[in-house]
């Protein structure tokens, strides 16, 4: 940090601290699994469907399952107000967090089905697809579909020359030095693998290193607050 | 909900069928070569792991993890509870709230069925309760040759979660009979989570959906057969209560 | 496939109980269910709720922007009403573009707030014929256990109650990203909410639960304002193919009345409390 012209986080948390999170399963009786999400003044609801038939039928896999994720803002989530419906950079996170997903479920044992997965967002304050998937990975698990791991991820960026993890709206809009980077990341529970990895801004390869190594850590804080969650309410009882 | 580490549960062999532990994906459910993984577990190195989100039993060194939330998935033998969308040349298509509809052939019912009557047998939107006796990739094939099985009329149908069918039949039936002898009423529960309660009047019917709905909402809850009778008693209604067994808290597999 | 099939027993069931003046979770035809709202759940917005009847769950926010007039209301601000039924709140709604469902249904509710007078265009203009606020109410709907027309509406309502003006900056004809103390003009005497009806059976109920929505003939929504006491309908729809005899329409709208008369202190106290 020495050198940097972002010394202090503005809410006062250590670069490696989280924002204060919260997780729970069931809260959408209608649907299969479900759960919400929340850091800080960002909060993300997941709902499962499914396995249930694909249609159309030409999109089936006879030998698997389909999983399709759907990301997207509510229109009173931020400031500016959010069309309702898909947009480009919705289909694109929706994109990603499906690749990600995919990377720890199993529906080989549901031949020419599909399980969906709606990421939505209520209110936003940076960080809104890391929470929509550790959202969206409590909801396959709530939803009891097979998954060789758990998934949780986190927004890990850089201000100036800090490194920080979860990251929150005013630090993303920091402008001074070289600015913000940001960078989303999801990490596999047991295998720590990286399912999820986009990045923006400017880094040199160490300092990503470093960032990667920093979300790792991180993402056993989100996975303490995902287990909590899954452990303290077994029943499709909702909120 | 207490979880048990996995050593306590190894180290007593006869409670061990009874400790239940929650595990989420990806969890070590238990260590050592001597374990074989089941239905929701896999093996990682010297490790059993849980591939999905349950309830971990170890059984005689068999893993399994038993799902407690989310949809059905039909297995070969289940009792299920659906209603007809679809007529075929061949069969009836049935609705169970699964991921595809059930096929019931005409040689599967239990008198013949002339082709072209065949929903004088059995009409749209009728329901049935049949028995699972194929599961393939396509769909469930169904059958309803055997006694107990048939359209069902009166009454009414209920859903609760697939995973809290367990508890809504108790143990060797305890838990129905209790609801049967509180209002009189027969409650027939179908694996894939659809309720049949048929009684002498709508009164007594809702008065039994009322207690089914509440195991279904509170089937994780420890002492639920006390909860369960209490709510009767505050309910008034009386009737030959069966004995109940004292401890029943235990979700037991049907199958 | 996957679509909700309603047994034929359940009809006859729901059907023969309302004959006796009962509901299968315990209501009587006129009953609601339990109503809990919770506000602010989106601090960034200018007003935002969370309304639930029972386990239908609607969630509502209202947004501020600047707009030019149409040039036949030129000293008039704007106003637009949306809503999503996302498949989240149930299997039977799809992704994608709004269906016909959604566009009745936010059409239906805008009808009833802007024909009620409840919003003060006039107050909602900056300079004539160049710059007005647009409002903006959208409305999404989490879990559909019945009866969302009412629920949308009344969250529709109290976000429009609890909605904050943006600050305006004059010289950049621009909105800072900041709220003012003040709400939305409103006129609170003008203001109009949704009673449904569908009549199941032989039966005329309210706050319907998903199985009876489902076996209803007809629905009809009426938005009602007070007039010095007594009920004035603002806004109608009537929905689904059932048709209405004329002594049901007498008794449809003397329900109205009765209930509209019990239910418009407790929505007062939701919107402005």
């Amino acid at each position: 940090m020495a050198g940097s012209l972002y010394k202090k986080r503005f809410d006062g948390r250590t670069v490696n601290e989280v924002r204060p999170m919260k997780a729970s399963v069931g809260v959408v009786p209608s649907a299969d699994g479900s759960a919400t999400f929340e850091t800080g003044g960002t909060k993300a609801m997941a709902v499962v469907r499914g396995p249930r038939t694909l249609h159309p039928q030409h999109m089936q896999n006879a030998r698997t399952g389909i999983l399709r994720v759907s990301y997207g803002m509510m229109p009173f989530s931020v400031w500016d107000r959010i069309r309702p419906g898909p947009s480009r950079r919705s289909e694109e996170i929706s994109k990603v967090c499906e690749w990600a997903l995919d990377a720890v479920i199993d529906l080989s044992g549901f031949p020419n089905t599909v399980v969906d997965v709606f990421i939505q967002i209520p209110k936003a304050d940076a960080g809104t697809r890391v929470a929509g998937l550790n959202a969206a990975a409590l909801a396959l698990a709530h939803a009891g579909i097979p998954m060789k791991e758990m998934l949780s991820a986190i927004a890990v960026g850089k201000a100036d020359k800090t490194l920080l993890v979860d990251v929150d709206k005013a630090e993303e809009d920091f402008h001074d030095g070289e600015g913000a980077t940001d960078v989303p990341l999801a990490f596999t529970s047991r295998k720590k693998d990286i399912s999820l990895l986009q990045l923006d801004g400017k880094i040199s390869p160490s300092e990503l290193s470093e960032a990667i190594e920093m979300g790792r850590k991180a993402c056993e804080d989100v996975l303490k607050v995902q287990m909590d969650a899954l452990k303290g309410a077994t029943g499709e009882k909702n909120g | 909900m207490g979880v048990k580490n996995a050593l306590s549960i190894i180290s007593n062999e006869k409670i061990m069928a009874k400790e239940r532990q929650i595990v989420i994906p990806g969890e070590t459910v238990v260590s050592g070569n001597e374990f074989l993984p089941g239905d929701g577990a896999y093996r990682d190195g010297a490790d059993v792991v849980a591939g999905r989100y349950g309830i971990a039993n170890i059984f005689e060194k068999h893993v399994k993890v038993v799902p407690v939330s989310g949809a059905y998935y039909p297995r070969r033998g289940n009792t299920i509870i659906g209603t007809i969308v679809d007529i075929t040349f061949n069969g009836w298509l049935i609705d169970f709230g699964g991921a595809q509809n059930a096929f019931l052939p005409v040689a599967e019912v239990p008198r013949y069925v002339n082709k072209n009557e065949m929903a004088e047998f059995l009409n749209f939107g009728e329901s049935v309760i049949v028995k699972v006796w194929d599961v393939k990739s396509r769909g469930v094939d169904v059958s309803m040759k055997m006694r107990g099985y048939g359209k069902i009329e009166g009454g009414m149908i209920i859903s609760v979660g697939p995973n809290q069918v367990p508890r809504i039949i108790g143990r060797e039936g305890s838990m129905v009979n209790m609801i049967k002898g509180a209002t009189g009423c027969d409650v027939t529960v179908g694996q894939n989570g659809k309720v049949w309660i048929s009684g002498k009047d709508t009164d007594k019917e809702v008065a039994a959906r009322k207690i089914v709905e509440f195991i279904g909402e509170n089937a994780v809850t420890v002492g639920l057969t006390e909860k369960v009778e209490k709510m009767i008693k505050k309910m008034g209604l009386e009737g030959s209560a069966p004995e109940i067994v004292a401890e029943n808290t235990d979700a037991e597999d049907v199958e | 496939m996957g679509k909700f099939v309603m047994p034929n027993l359940q009809k006859e069931k729901i059907v023969g109980y309302l004959k006796e003046g009962k509901r299968l979770d315990g209501r009587t035809p006129l009953d609601y269910r339990d109503i809990v709202v919770e506000e602010n759940i989106s601090p960034s917005a200018s007003s935002s709720v969370r309304v639930k009847f029972g386990k239908t769950e609607v969630l509502a926010g209202v947004h501020l922007a600047l707009a030019t007039p149409y040039p036949d209301s030129p000293d008039a601000g704007t106003f637009m009403t949306s809503a999503e039924l996302h498949p989240m709140a149930s299997q039977q709604f799809d992704i994608g573009r709004p269906g016909i469902n959604a566009i009745e249904l936010s059409r239906v509710i805008d009808r009833g707030i802007r024909e009620s007078g409840f919003i003060d265009f006039k107050k909602l203009c900056i300079k004539e014929g160049e710059r007005v606020w647009q409002v903006f109410v959208d409305i999404f709907a989490v879990n559909d256990d019945g009866n969302l027309l009412d629920v949308a509406g009344l969250a529709a309502l109290i976000a429009l109650g609890k909605a904050r003006m943006p600050v305006y900056n004059k010289k950049d004809d621009a909105v800072e990203h900041d709220f003012e103390k003040k709400g939305l003009p409103l006129d609170k005497k003008a203001m109009s909410f949704n009673i449904t009806l569908h009549k199941v059976g032989d039966s005329i109920v309210t706050d319907v639960s998903k199985e009876e929505e489902e076996v209803s003939d007809y629905r009809v929504s009426i938005a009602v304002a007070d007039n010095d006491g007594k009920a004035r309908i603002t806004a109608m729809q009537k929905g689904k193919p059932g048709a209405i005899s004329s002594e049901d329409m007498e008794s449809i709208l003397k329900i109205v009345e009765d209930k509209w008369t019990e239910l418009f202190p407790k929505v007062k106290e939701y919107v402005f409390g």
